[in-house]
C-alpha cells in the first residue's frame, strides 16, 4: 500500500470542487483513459483575469484525485498570471508530499492548469508543439520536450525520476537509454554553462579571424541548433532560420514561441545575445511571421 | 488492528488455518532439534518432517520421495526450471511458456533468454484461454522445457494442462507447471499426470509465508539450485525450515479434506457475488472465462474508473481486494495478463480481483454487495468519462 499523507487521503475521500462547473469559461483536459489517468479542469475567470471558481473531474488513482482537488483549492481567487506560478511541486507540497512514483499526478495538475489558461487566452497549447517533437516513450506517447521540461523544472537526475514525474519509460523500458541521453544533455549543458563562467586562466584568448559569408551562415545555423533550440524547447517552443542578409538574421518562431506574447522579447534578448556572443557582435536578429 | 476486515484477496495470500498454527507451534517452542542430528532430539523432528512430506504427497497424488521443500513458490519455479535445464543432456535450447505467467516464471524465462535460450511465449484470447494451435506449433524436437501455469493468479483461468503435457511428452520435452494458485483448489493426481515438475506455495493454501514445495517426477534429473549440504536428498541444501514444513504438511492435509468445499460452497459464494455485481452495477464485465476458472476468483472490470481509487475506497470500508491497475502496483502499465487478453481500455484500469477462501462467509458477501455500488458510484461521479461521452478511438 502507498504511504499517502493524511492530506492526500483527506482530499481523496472528500474531494473539494468535484464535478463539472456549469458556467466555466476555461477548461483544460490532460491525459486520457488509455493512459490510465486524465484530469479535466474547469475555471471560471472574471473580466480582470481572476479565477472566481474552479472544479475538476478526474479519472485516476488516489493521488491523482487528491492532486486535482488540491489544485482547485489553490487556484481559486488567484489571477491567471498568479495561478501559472503554481508548480507541480507546489501541488505536491500542499498535499504533504506525494510518493516519488506518484509525482506525475501533480505534473498532470500543473499541465491541466496551463492548458485551461492557454485555451482561455486563445494561445496554442504547448502540447501541440510537443506532438511535433520526437516521441521518446511510445508506451505513453511522451515527447522529448515534455521530458526535457520536467528534467529542468524538477531537477531530475535519473531515469527513475523521469518515470515518476512523466511516466515516460514506465512501460516496456526500451526508451530508458534515450531518456538518459536527454538527462545527460540537459545537465551537461548546465555544467558547461557553469564552466564557462569560470574560464580557466591558462586559456589564452585568441582573436578570431573575421568569418566569410558561408562560414557565418553555417556558424549561425550551428548555434541555433546546438544552443538556441534546446533552450526554447524547454518552454515548448522552437525556431527556424529563414535567411541571413549581411548582418541581419531572419528567423521564424514555432510552437509555443509563435503565439507567445513575449516572443519579440525572446528574439532580442535571448536569440540575438547568443548569436552575438557565439558568431559576430554586429548581428541583428529579426522575426519574420 | 480492530478494524473490520473483509478479506477477499486470497490469491495474494491466505489466513493461516488455526489447525496449521497448532500443528507448527510445538516445533517453535519445544522441538527445535535439527533433523540431521544423530541424537533422539533431532531424530524425532526428522520423523515429523517426513510425515509432512507424506501429507503434501497425498494432496498431489505422488510418492513422498518426489517432494522437495523450498522457501517459497518463486524458489520452486526458479529451481524447477533452471535446475532441470542444467541437468539436461543434449543440445535443446528452446523454451515454451505463456504470456500470462507469474513474474517468478516470466522473469526466469527472460533471464534464460539472455543465457542463450530461445523463448516462445504463447498468447491468450479475450477470455484468457491459451492459443492451443500456437502452442502445438511451438513445441518441437528442439524444445527443452515447457512451463505453463495451472491457473492464472489474476483471472483464475485454468490451462488445459494434460492436453499440453501430452504434446510435450510426444516430443520428449520436460513439462513444468506453476500450480501455486491451483493446489488445494483443483484436485491433482501426479500419478496419472503428464507433469514432470510442479511448484506450489504454502501461503496460498493457509500455511504461513516462507515455505514452498516442488514435485519432481521420479527419473527427472535436477541440479540443485541452492548448493550446500545433503538436505532434501541433495536436491535443496540448507537446514530445513521445520515449523514451516510441518505447517505446509498440515495445510495440505486440510486442503485435501476441503477441496470439495472449495468447489461447492466457495464457488457458490463467488458466483453469488459476481452475478450480483454484473447484474446490478452498470458498465461492468467479467475478465476471464466464466467456466474454465478457479472456484474462488472473480476479476471484474469497472469501466471509467481507476483500480487504485476503487481499492482505497473499498479499503476504507474494510474490504481487502486487489487490482491489475497500473497505479496500485507501482508500475505504470496495467497488468500484463489483462493486456494480453486485450481487455478494453475503458475497463482495464478499473479491474478488481476478488479472491475468496473457505473462510469467506455469506455475511461478508452481503457486506460487499451492500458497499460496492456506493463506492463505484462515488468514483464515477468524479470521473470525466462515462458511457455517454467516450470518444471513439
Amino acid at each position: 500500500m502507498w504511504d499517502y499523507s493524511e492530506k492526500v487521503m483527506e482530499h481523496f475521500f472528500n474531494p473539494k470542487n468535484m464535478g463539472e462547473l456549469k458556467d466555466a469559461n476555461a477548461v483544460g483536459l490532460i491525459g486520457s483513459i488509455v493512459c490510465g489517468d486524465a484530469l479535466k479542469l474547469f475555471l471560471k475567470v472574471d473580466e480582470n483575469n481572476r479565477i472566481l471558481d474552479a472544479s475538476f473531474q478526474t479519472f485516476g488513482c488516489g493521488s491523482a484525485i487528491a492532486s486535482s482537488s488540491m489544485l482547485t483549492e489553490m487556484v481559486k481567487g488567484k489571477t491567471l498570471d498568479e495561478a501559472l506560478l503554481i508548480t507541480n511541486e507546489d501541488i505536491a507540497n500542499a498535499l504533504g508530499g506525494l510518493p516519488p512514483e506518484k509525482m506525475h499526478c501533480s505534473v498532470m495538475g500543473r499541465e491541466a492548469l496551463e492548458a485551461a489558461i492557454k485555451k482561455y487566452r486563445g494561445e496554442a497549447i504547448h502540447d501541440k508543439e510537443e506532438d511535433e517533437s520526437r516521441i521518446i516513450c511510445r508506451c505513453f506517447g511522451i515527447t522529448e520536450n515534455k521530458i526535457r521540461r520536467n528534467v529542468v523544472e524538477n531537477k531530475l537526475k535519473t531515469v527513475q525520476d523521469v518515470i515518476n514525474y512523466t511516466k515516460a519509460g514506465g512501460g516496456c523500458s526500451s526508451c530508458h537509454t534515450s531518456i538518459q541521453d536527454v538527462i545527460d544533455d540537459v545537465w551537461k549543458k548546465e555544467l558547461s554553462a557553469k564552466a564557462e563562467l569560470k574560464p580557466s586562466i591558462t586559456v589564452i584568448q585568441e582573436k578570431p579571424l573575421p568569418l566569410n559569408n558561408l562560414q557565418k551562415i553555417m556558424k549561425i545555423q550551428q548555434t541555433i541548433e546546438e544552443e538556441i533550440k534546446p533552450a526554447l524547447m524547454v518552454d515548448g517552443g522552437s525556431l527556424e532560420l529563414i535567411d541571413v542578409a549581411g548582418n541581419t538574421v531572419k528567423v521564424k518562431l514555432h510552437g509555443a514561441c509563435s503565439s507567445c506574447p513575449s516572443s519579440s522579447f525572446t528574439i532580442k534578448t535571448f536569440v540575438q545575445r547568443v548569436l552575438r556572443e557565439k558568431v559576430e557582435a554586429q548581428l541583428d536578429v529579426v522575426e519574420v511571421r | 488492528m480492530d478494524k473490520k476486515v473483509i478479506y477477499v484477496d486470497n490469491n495474494a495470500t491466505t489466513k493461516v488455518a488455526p489447525e496449521v498454527v497448532s500443528a507448527m507451534l510445538p516445533f517453535l517452542n519445544k522441538f527445535y532439534g535439527n533433523p540431521s542430528s544423530m541424537h533422539f532430539f533431532g531424530g524425532e523432528v526428522a520423523r515429523h518432517l517426513e510425515r509432512a512430506r507424506d501429507q503434501v504427497a497425498f494432496l498431489l497424488g505422488c510418492d513422498s520421495s518426489e517432494i522437495v521443500f523450498t522457501s517459497c513458490g518463486t524458489e520452486s519455479d526458479n529451481t524447477a526450471i533452471i535446475g532441470s535445464l542444467e541437468a539436461l543432456s543434449g543440445n535443446r535450447k528452446h523454451l515454451v511458456t505463456t504470456i500470462v505467467e507469474h513474474p517468478a516464471v516470466k522473469n526466469t524465462m527472460a533471464y534464460l533468454s539472455k543465457k542463450g535460450y530461445r523463448v516462445s511465449e504463447i498468447g491468450v484470447d479475450r477470455q484468457g484461454l491459451l492459443d492451443m494451435n500456437a502452442l502445438k506449433d511451438a513445441i518441437t524436437e528442439e524444445t527443452a522445457l515447457v512451463s505453463v501455469m495451472y491457473a492464472n493468479n489474476e483471472t483464475g483461468v485454468i490451462s488445459p494442462i494434460e492436453e499440453i503435457g501430452k504434446i510435450a511428452k510426444e516430443r520428449g520435452v520436460l513439462f513444468h507447471v506453476d500450480a501455486v494458485q491451483a493446489v488445494g483448489k483443483i484436485p491433482l493426481n501426479m500419478q496419472k499426470s503428464t507433469i514432470d515438475l510442479l511448484s506450489l506455495s504454502g501461503h496460498k493454501l493457509h500455511a504461513p509465508k516462507g515455505i514452498g514445495a516442488m514435485y519432481i517426477r521420479k527419473g527427472v534429473r535436477m541440479r540443485p539450485y541452492l548448493i550446500g549440504g545433503h538436505q532434501e536428498r541433495g536436491r535443496r541444501a540448507g537446514t530445513e525450515a521445520v515449523p514451516n514444513i510441518i505447517a505446509i504438511g498440515a495445510a495440505c492435509e486440510l486442503a485435501a479434506k476441503n477441496i470439495q468445499e472449495e468447489n461447492t460452497q466457495v464457488k457458490a459464494r463467488r458466483d453469488r457475488m459476481e452475478n450480483w455485481i454484473l447484474k446490478n452495477i452498470p458498465d461492468t464485465s467479467l475478465n476471464g472465462h466464466k467456466e474454465k476458472r478457479l472456484p474462488n476468483t472473480s476479476n471484474i472490470g469497472f469501466e471509467y474508473i481507476e483500480g487504485e481509487a476503487i481499492l482505497l475506497t473499498l479499503s476504507k470500508e474494510g474490504i481487502c481486494a486487489s487490482s491489475g491497475s497500473a497505479c496500485s502496483s507501482g508500475s505504470l502499465e496495467p497488468s500484463h495478463v489483462l493486456r494480453a487478453m486485450q481487455i478494453p481500455f475503458t475497463s482495464i484500469h478499473g479491474s478488481i480481483r476478488f479472491s475468496l477462501s473457505r473462510y469467506t462467509t455469506d455475511e461478508e458477501i452481503d457486506y460487499i454487495i451492500d458497499k460496492l455500488p456506493g463506492v463505484i458510484q462515488k468514483l464515477r461521479a468524479i470521473s470525466p468519462f462515462s458511457s455517454k461521452n467516450m470518444p471513439s478511438i
